[in-house]
């Protein structure tokens, strides 16, 4: 992101920039049951889905408060069928908008449908190359109707992402994944290795890939990124456990993301709500202004005043804001302690042992697929593994 | 992008003398929040400096790197010749996937 043209703070207090995303998650309600998914594992015990005009409101709110890109998820977003309505009002007010979708509940008319209400862009997830692994990891038949999708989506004229999610059933594949992309004539790929939070947390032991496996796929992604310049671009990025510096997380807490849930929820991050001592704020209570730059919520971690050693002193702070505040918290129960993904933190032990905890699951131990019972199910669980 | 000789492999073409066009999905659009032009494209934006939005506002799908400079010359006779900027900016511009 180029700084260009914003005035520079010159006061203490640090100064709150617009939003640049709004990642609206319109629904919970996915036929697919993936064992990483973003959502809460307390998915189903949340508050009514909201409806289309408080939806609409959202969206004018935050655009007016400078949100540009415009994400519409879930859950899958097309189980909604007010989706063309919320489309034709982002185009309206001059989002860049983005569909991510699994491709289910897609068809041909609904990608043209979609097209007219001028959708900008469509992401299609897969679950893995090869037929069977993606169907058995969406825990339902899926693949084809992925492929027919793909192809209905380029067709109606859109730019495509393709995203595969990379754990360690599916790492092998990255070759054939990449081969299956550019069959689709996919404009963009993401490599999107599963982030360890909600249902991935859950089943870290069984997903969580070994550092050889990260490394030979990183091989394999070179090779295609340098094949493929300025054709398709590919991103990859490595599993953060196996880093010896945390990410920026979303680029800085309450930066340039903002995330409302289907009961209105507003968050700053996907796996925000599992932190405890915070009121997040709700877009039906409170406007997109005040929760942006008012609420305690998305100011608690803006700047680096509340920053604890060894970030507060670190001179990489600017760089990486200390990592994730999540993934902090469920690892030493504090949510502003370092993320222990950094060497620094005198907690990266904890990450080695995940990742040796991992290394010694083997595959009989069952995979905890996300759907409604076992969110009931396993709400008091990861409670639990998060200290 | 700007250290020194990138290597490509032998299907990828560096900047071309032909018309010029906004890559698939990409849009530039005057923000007031931002006070400044975007470049908007599939989950990404690049805020662009003034100068930055001057040149890409010139790619129409008809004219040439040749064209644009000659453009932008037009319309700051006063700054000298700005060919090698323009093609030194569009030639970052294409490899980052914004023009084709």
């Amino acid at each position: 992101m180029h700084e260009g043209g914003l005035p520079s703070s010159t006061s203490a207090i640090p100064l709150i920039k617009p939003p640049l995303w709004l990642l609206a998650e319109l629904t919970y309600a996915c036929p697919l049951q993936c064992a990483y998914c973003s959502n809460p594992v307390d998915y189903a015990g949340h508050g009514k889905t909201m409806d289309t005009e408080t939806w609409l409101r959202v969206l004018r709110d935050a655009r007016q408060m400078g949100a540009l890109q415009l994400g519409l998820s879930g859950g899958e977003p097309l189980v909604r069928q007010d989706l063309e309505v919320l489309v034709t009002e982002a185009t309206k007010l001059g989002y860049y908008s983005n569909l991510i979708t699994s491709g289910i509940g897609m068809d041909a008319a609904r990608a043209r449908s979609l097209k007219v209400a001028g959708l900008d862009h469509i992401q299609v997830s897969f679950q893995s190359s090869e037929a069977n692994q993606n169907d058995e990891i969406a825990g339902m038949r899926a693949y084809a109707h992925k492929v027919d999708m793909a192809r209905a989506v380029k067709a109606a004229g859109f730019p495509m992402v393709l995203c595969f999610v990379l754990h360690r059933d599916n790492l092998h594949r990255l070759r054939e994944m990449l081969d299956l992309a550019i069959e689709l004539e996919a404009d963009y790929v993401e490599l999107a290795t599963t982030q360890y939070y909600g249902w991935a947390l859950l089943n870290r032991d069984r997903l969580l890939p070994t550092l050889e496996q990260v490394r030979e796929a990183e091989i394999v992604a070179n090779e295609y990124q340098a094949r493929l310049k300025g054709k398709m671009d590919i991103y990859f990025v490595v599993p953060d456990y196996y880093e010896k510096r945390p990410k920026p997380c979303m680029n800085g807490w309450g930066s340039v993301f903002l995330l409302v849930t289907p009961d209105g929820t507003a968050l700053p991050c996907h796996a925000a709500r599992q932190l405890p001592g915070f009121e997040f704020p709700n877009v039906q209570a409170s406007s997109i202004k005040e929760i942006w730059q008012t609420s305690d919520a998305f100011n608690r971690f803006r700047g680096n005043a509340w920053m604890k050693e060894p970030c507060a002193s670190c001179p990489e702070k600017e760089k990486d804001f200390g990592g994730c505040r999540c993934q902090a918290f469920q690892f030493t129960g504090d949510a502003a302690a370092t993320d222990p993904v950094c060497d620094k933190s005198p907690l990266r032990h904890l990450v080695d042992e995940a990742i040796s905890s991992a290394r010694i699951t083997t595959i009989e131990k069952p995979i905890i697929f996300r759907n409604p019972k076992n969110s009931d199910r396993h709400t008091i669980k990861l409670a639990e593994l998060t200290r | 992008m700007s250290e020194g000789k990138v290597e490509y492999a032998t299907d990828y073409k560096p900047l071309h003398d032909g018309s010029l066009k906004l890559a698939r999905g990409h849009r530039i659009q005057f923000e007031q929040v931002q006070g400044c032009d975007v470049l908007l494209y599939p989950e990404g934006v690049v805020q662009l400096s003034e100068s930055a939005a001057m040149i890409l506002k010139q790619v129409d799908g008809q004219r040439t790197v040749i064209d644009i400079a000659a453009e932008l010359n037009r319309m700051f006779p006063e700054d000298g010749d700005l060919t090698a900027d323009v093609r030194s900016f569009l030639e970052v511009a294409h490899a980052r996937g914004w023009i084709a």
